[in-house]
């Protein structure tokens, strides 16, 4: 009965939308609050000397799949990988990575941003940003087959890969996040 | 409660918390992942929509992502407002065009830094959805669910970034 509740509201399209909306109003009211909706933080990272990113994205990432992968053995969610390809992940992380470094926000903290009042975000990462999916709506068509499915390797997530029951990556890759965070406090960073 | 709520900063650890649980939400009351990036490339199409015509519905890529407001366009419409409201209960709200870290190393024409941000935007637009996520639905929601093509993404997103700042800033050489 449970299930057929949660499959109601998940089916609920005007719900979704106002679950899409009070999410997001958290994600940015925490995003702003842990100072990484801020270009000197941002860039900070990337230039390694303030771990703040890290901390959070780590923290999130920790929390995120032991809640996430507790619900899945429950039976209660399902993953939704993203396929990924050489071309695709690879290189399309470099595009972004560069755009990232100049810009200093990416596309959740451009927004956050905005709400700061930041108007280099508005300008350069909304402005930019509509323009550059713009520009890749309009390549799709020939980068579809030519680089996007370069090396191509699926949906696949490391436990498939490794063809083990997911707990078994799942602890130890938060054990591993979990001594880097210590590390970097260790460190001063 | 206010008080805490008007707090400038909050622990990044507490912070990355939060996140992990807005991300299990996600994933339980809407079956799926944190992202932002389809929001862009769906704002994008709706916006040449108005000026070029249904006909843009056409394109491939709109026919796989509808130009249509969806759950992940809320998300970023509520970013922007609970970013909104932590400013302004912090007082931290300031209208900004020029960062200090920018203007230290480039000095402070708004036209300079705009241009730059502005094409950083373009890549960060383009990359996004060349990849097929950003830095949320690869570099948490992805990573979270230890996809193979999150991982490999946010380490490509870090390696371009980290190269990028290190070049703007003349930073470790």
């Amino acid at each position: 009965m449970k299930d057929s509740m949660l499959e109601n509201l998940r089916k609920d399209g005007q719900v979704q939308l106002a679950v899409g909306l009070l999410i997001g109003v958290g994600f940015g009211f925490l995003l702003q609050k842990g100072g990484v909706t801020r270009y000197d933080v941002i860039v900070g990272q990337l230039l390694l000397t303030d771990f703040t990113v890290f901390k959070v994205m780590a923290s999130a990432v920790i929390t995120g799949m032991i809640g996430v992968h507790l619900l899945r053995s429950l039976g209660l969610v399902k993953l939704h990988p993203k396929p990924g390809s050489f071309g695709s992940s690879a290189l399309g992380g470099l595009i972004f990575g560069v755009g990232f470094g100049l810009l200093g926000y990416c596309s959740g903290t451009i927004a956050g941003a905005v709400g700061q009042g930041s108007i280099d975000a508005l300008v350069g990462g909304v402005g930019g940003g509509l323009l550059g999916a713009g520009i890749f709506a309009e390549l799709y068509p020939r980068l579809e087959e030519k680089v996007l499915k370069r090396g191509d390797f699926g949906d696949s997530t490391f436990p498939e890969i490794l063809g083990v029951n997911s707990w078994l990556v799942v602890i130890p890759a938060v054990l591993v996040l979990l001594l880097l965070l210590l590390w970097i406090e260790e460190m001063g960073l | 409660m206010i008080e805490y709520l008007s707090m400038k900063e909050w622990s990044p650890y507490l912070v990355g918390a939060g996140i992990g649980v807005l991300n299990i939400l996600a994933f339980l009351l809407s079956d799926k992942p944190i992202g932002c990036s389809t929001a862009y490339s769906r704002t994008s199409g709706m916006i040449e929509k108005l000026f070029r015509g249904s006909k843009v519905l056409d394109k491939a890529y709109y026919r796989k992502f509808e130009p249509v407001v969806d759950w992940e366009v809320m998300l970023v419409a509520g970013i922007v407002i609970g970013a909104f409201l932590s400013a302004s209960l912090s007082g931290e709200f300031r209208v900004e065009t020029v960062p200090a870290l920018w203007a230290d190393q480039f000095g402070p024409d708004p036209f300079l830094r705009l241009t730059a941000a502005f094409a950083g935007g373009v890549l960060v637009g383009l990359g996004a959805r060349w990849a097929g996520g950003c830095t949320s639905g690869h570099g948490i929601s992805g990573t979270t669910q230890l996809a193979a093509s999150s991982w490999l993404a946010v380490v490509c997103f870090f390696i371009g970034g980290v190269a990028t700042a290190m070049i703007l800033f003349g930073a470790g050489g």
